[in-house]
């Protein structure tokens, strides 16, 4: 193209806006680091020859059976079995970063097809798809997602599953809406007029002018979906023990938060820097999307439009 | 007005009545044997068909099913399994605790997070907005247990060890015993709701003020000479209190109905942590009564947020 001004999509001005703002970048990096470390947390307790669930009872505890401090040997310290926080915590990346991709997924995916069925359909499909929106939103979901867990046995499966039923809800009632006024558009009249079905326009038409919202949301729901799932490990009724997670440990720190202050601070780090780091790159994204809803801004569009 | 109350109200019976039937399924169909739950591994078939008969699970499903509905309109939530107290005790001993909990956290995290919320959004951008920014996002991103552990961690066992005993690390005083000491007791997990809860009605407070004040009957309301504080309090804060009402009455029905993770952390003994013991002890009647006194608590609040809605804006009715 030879003019001056090149047309740019939205998508690429969001990903310019986005590569301009250095909170978003620093928090990629972050996140990066997460990855990488959950990916290559095998060869990491490989390198320190610590396995995961190895205890070290005679240079992990001390002598009266209480855990080490950070050491030359024990770089984060040690748990009250004598194992190694350092590899537990790479090896409970994994878990939160599964859980938190997977279920934050699913709970799009799901929240999105709802939403758009109802919206395009509307009369009785859409009472009934409201309402259960109401009726999961208005769940006391952490006394229910116990409840389902202490039933069906714990397990990584139902952790994910849980998480994505009692979040869908939320993004369901954000696309309806969206896609109500969609709905309206012309172009969709236009793509009916052609001949589309109901199947086309559903997901050829409406899906793509919701996917700002949809990665928005997937973005945002990824940190709730980590501290959910640490949450219940916290409570007994997450990831299996010995299988390290981020709230397992924490849960066995408590009794020994009078003497091991590594043991508390070194997961709980990692878990709050995990979804500080994702809650900060969705709200970028957000403002991105949408440069609108950074209020800052808004101010200095009201000072633009009065002069 | 009354037709738009009775239709919330019927609507908030459906929806607890759907709960209890989600419940049910979940318990009574589940592939699980209640009455081997109960009478222990060792039971003989006899003791389990005694059992099964005085739970009637000997009889079907529906029947079951309507004498289920049947004791919950009578408001006879049955009898633990595990101590044969009536679950309404369970709830009358857990509620006080847990409400006690919940109020003093609800009005700290009010006035925390709708005061830095006011002040930042008066101040967009400058440092204390963008370190309140900051901050909010942190106690955001913190998982309540997290933050429940890290406050015993260093203000109750850190001050302890100081020789300081400011805060002790949980239990319960009853009010009626003495309000100091219940105060006193309760200060570390208020806070630890409090400050997480605040982040977001920070933010929200600031995002919907900042949208205000960029409306013309604020700047009506400088032209006419009032002084920045009325305009804040009286025009600017009255009109985009809104999103924080809302959110109020869903978070504080919420918390009503047992604040799991607050309550196991401190060891308060609320109704979270009824809920929690009875879950890992499988006393399913005890799980049902906390699930769905939960559930009507929220349906309870939305409503009381509706209605206040509908007072003050009559276009709200007709939907």
């Amino acid at each position: 193209m030879n003019d001056a001004i090149r047309a740019r999509g939205p998508w690429q001005l969001a990903f310019e806006r986005l590569s301009r703002d250095r909170w978003a970048i620093a928090a990629t990096a972050a996140i990066g680091i997460i990855i990488l470390v959950a990916v290559f947390a095998p060869l990491i307790a490989a390198a320190i020859e610590h396995p995961p669930e190895a205890q070290y009872r005679e240079t992990g505890l001390s002598p009266s059976g209480i855990p080490v401090g950070p050491s030359r040997l024990f770089l984060f310290g040690t748990d009250g079995l004598g194992r190694d926080i350092l590899v537990r915590i790479a090896y409970g990346a994994r878990v939160s970063l599964i859980v938190g991709v997977l279920a934050s997924g699913l709970a799009v995916a799901f929240g999105a097809l709802v939403g758009i069925v109802a919206a395009w359909f509307g009369g009785a499909i859409d009472t009934i798809l409201s309402r259960l929106m109401d009726v999961v939103l208005s769940l006391p979901f952490l006394v229910f997602a116990l409840a389902l867990v202490a039933i069906v046995g714990p397990s990584l499966t139902i952790s994910i599953v849980v998480i994505a039923f009692f979040s869908w809800a939320t993004v369901g009632r954000v696309v309806r809406a969206q896609a109500l006024s969609i709905r309206e558009q012309e172009y969709i009249r236009a793509a009916r007029s052609m001949g589309a079905g109901s199947m086309r326009i559903m997901f050829v038409e409406i899906l793509p002018n919701v996917a700002a919202t949809l990665i928005v949301y997937a973005t945002l729901l990824i940190p709730s979906s980590i501290a959910f799932e640490a949450t219940m490990s916290f409570l007994g009724l997450g990831v299996v023990p010995p299988t390290p997670s981020w709230g397992n440990m924490l849960a066995d720190s408590i009794a020994f938060y009078k003497v091991a202050w590594w043991f508390v601070a070194f997961p709980g780090a990692a878990l709050v820097g995990t979804t500080l780091a994702f809650n900060i790159l969705g709200d970028s994204v957000r403002d991105a999307f949408d440069p609108r809803h950074d209020q800052t801004i808004v101010v200095d569009a009201d000072k633009e439009k009065d002069s | 007005m009354i037709r738009f109350l009775l239709r919330r109200i019927l609507w908030g019976i459906a929806i607890v009545w759907f709960v209890a039937t989600l419940v049910f399924a979940m318990f009574f169909i589940a592939p699980r044997d209640v009455a081997r739950l109960i009478a222990g591994r060792q039971a003989s078939d006899q003791t389990l068909e005694l059992v099964r008969k005085r739970l009637g699970l000997d009889q079907p499903v529906p029947v079951q099913y309507v004498r289920f509905l049947g004791r919950l309109v009578r408001a006879d939530l049955g009898e633990s399994f595990l101590t044969g107290e009536p679950v309404t005790n369970v709830i009358r001993r857990g509620f006080p605790v847990t409400a006690s909990l919940a109020l003093g956290a609800a009005t700290l995290w009010l006035i925390i997070g709708v005061g830095t919320g006011v002040i930042a959004a008066t101040r967009p951008r400058s440092v204390f907005d963008r370190v309140l920014t900051g901050v909010a996002l942190f106690f955001y991103s913190m998982p309540p247990f997290l933050l429940g552990e890290l406050l015993l961690l260093f203000l109750f066992f850190r001050l302890y060890m100081a020789g300081y005993a400011l805060f002790p690390p949980g239990a319960y005083v009853p009010l009626t015993e003495s309000a100091a000491q219940w105060a006193r007791h309760l200060i570390l997990p208020w806070f630890s709701i409090a400050l997480i809860t605040a982040a977001t009605y920070s933010r929200l407070t600031r995002g919907a003020m900042l949208d205000v004040l960029g409306e013309d009957y604020i700047r009506t309301a400088r032209a006419k000479g009032l002084t920045e504080r009325r305009i804040i309090t009286r025009h600017a804060l009255r009109s985009s209190v809104a999103p924080v009402i809302t959110q109020f009455g869903i978070d504080l029905g919420g918390l009503l109905g047992g604040a799991i993770v607050t309550e196991v952390v401190f060891g308060l003994p609320g109704l979270g942590r009824e809920a929690v013991l009875a879950i890992t002890t499988q006393d399913l009647p005890v799980i049902i009564g906390i699930t769905i006194l939960s559930s009507t608590l929220v349906v309870i609040a939305n409503l009381v947020v509706d209605t206040w809605y509908a007072f003050l804006d009559p276009r709200v009715r007709v939907r």
